[in-house]
Order: structure tokens, then sequence, then C-alpha cells
């Protein structure tokens, strides 16, 4: 399951409703926004995402971590909109019987997440410029 | 009889930034995806190759070969960085 939010993730019922009666494990990554890319200071971000094509596209990642490790299920939420220091910019929630494979598929998903899912981030700066991050 | 399309074309991120809107619908005789990037690449002048883009159509990512057909809704993708 997957979702675009634009309020805070740490507030998002999907924390707590995250799982099921045959989990022994639930593997979870927060991806959080630091202050410093690259070598600059930045003040905050801003996430903007294509919603259905990102829906369709996690259905796939998720297709294929089902069919590659032993889990149960697999959430994801991710922010659009304005983003502080230390806000959550992502949660990923992989349920399995065992710890070996909820941690390798939570793995799986944000790297393949990261590669393919219709979502760009726009660094803004504490000198006031600002970039869209692997812009062309 | 050659007949113009109606598709309807969504902007993101640095790309939507170039245009100047987030989504238009366009007139247009390109017969695949990739035609119809570089016919508005020509008439906008965006600075993206090709190449460093992905295409969807109708919310799933497709080859820039894929024909398009009236009513279609196409998305060009700049290189993504979520997570």
């Amino acid at each position: 399951m997957f979702t675009l939010s634009d309020c805070s993730i740490t507030a998002h019922p999907w924390l707590q409703e995250c799982a099921h009666e045959h989990a022994g494990a639930l593997a979870t990554f927060e991806g959080r926004v630091r202050s410093l890319n690259q070598g600059r200071a930045v003040t905050r971000l801003e996430y903007e995402g294509a919603e259905a094509l990102a829906k369709n596209e996690f259905a796939k990642i998720e297709k294929e971590a089902l069919s590659h490790f032993d889990i149960i299920e697999v959430r994801c939420i991710h922010r659009v909109g304005l983003l502080e220091i230390g806000d959550t910019a992502v949660w990923i929630g992989v349920l399995a019987a065992h710890r070996g494979p909820a941690f390798d598929a939570c793995r799986y998903v944000i790297d393949e997440l990261k590669k393919r899912l219709p979502i760009w981030k726009k660094e803004h700066y504490t000198d006031g410029d600002s970039g869209w991050i692997n812009a062309p | 009889m050659f007949m113009m399309m109606r598709i309807e074309v969504t902007y993101y991120a640095m790309l939507k930034e170039q245009r100047g809107c987030a989504a238009e619908i366009i007139q247009t005789g390109a017969r695949n995806a990739g035609a119809l990037y570089e016919e508005l690449a020509n008439t906008y002048g965006f600075r993206f190759p090709k190449e460093r883009l992905k295409v969807a159509r109708n919310d799933a990512f497709v080859d820039w070969s894929t024909p398009l057909e009236d009513g279609d809704r196409v998305a060009f993708i700049p290189p993504v960085a979520g997570g």
C-alpha cells in the first residue's frame, strides 16, 4: 500500500495499523530531512509527486518484494509539500513472520523507491538559493 | 486522412517551472511519446534531453516509441529524487 501525504507522517494512522497476527517482525525505515547536502546548508525541502503514477509504480515494487522475500505486507507513506529539518519524508513498514526477510524487503523497497517513484525534491538553502535535486 | 490528436500533457518539478504551467491540452500530430516531447521541446525550449527523462502514458511508464491515442494523458518525468 502506498500513499502520498501532505501532513506529518509521524501522526499517520498507518504507523499504528501496520500489524498482522502472523507477523513476528515489523521492519521500518524512516527517511528524514537533514540540514546538510553536499556541503550546502539546507533550510527546508519541498517534495512534489505524481500521485497516480507513483501508486502504480509502487504497486509493482510491492509485488516484487512480496515475490522475492517471505513477507506479509508492505506499506509506504511519502510526504509532499514543504518539510523542515528533521521531518520524516518517507516511512516504510514491512511485516513478516521473521526479521530477516523484513529487513531485506524494507531495504529493497526504499532502494527501488528512490530509483523509480515519480517524486521530486527541491532544496532551499540558507543563502536563499534553491534547486531541484538530480536536475539534468 | 491525417488526424490531429488531443493529448493532456502534465509537467512536474523542473519541467513544470520551465513550462510555466502544470498541465495543458495539446493538439498534436505526433504519433508517439518521443515525437510529442521533441515537438514540445522545440516549441517551449525545454533544456532536458529526452535521454534524461522518462515518459508515462495514462499513469504508467512506457517506452518513447509507444503510440499515442486521442485523449491520452502523457507526463514527462524528470530525474526522480524521492526518499
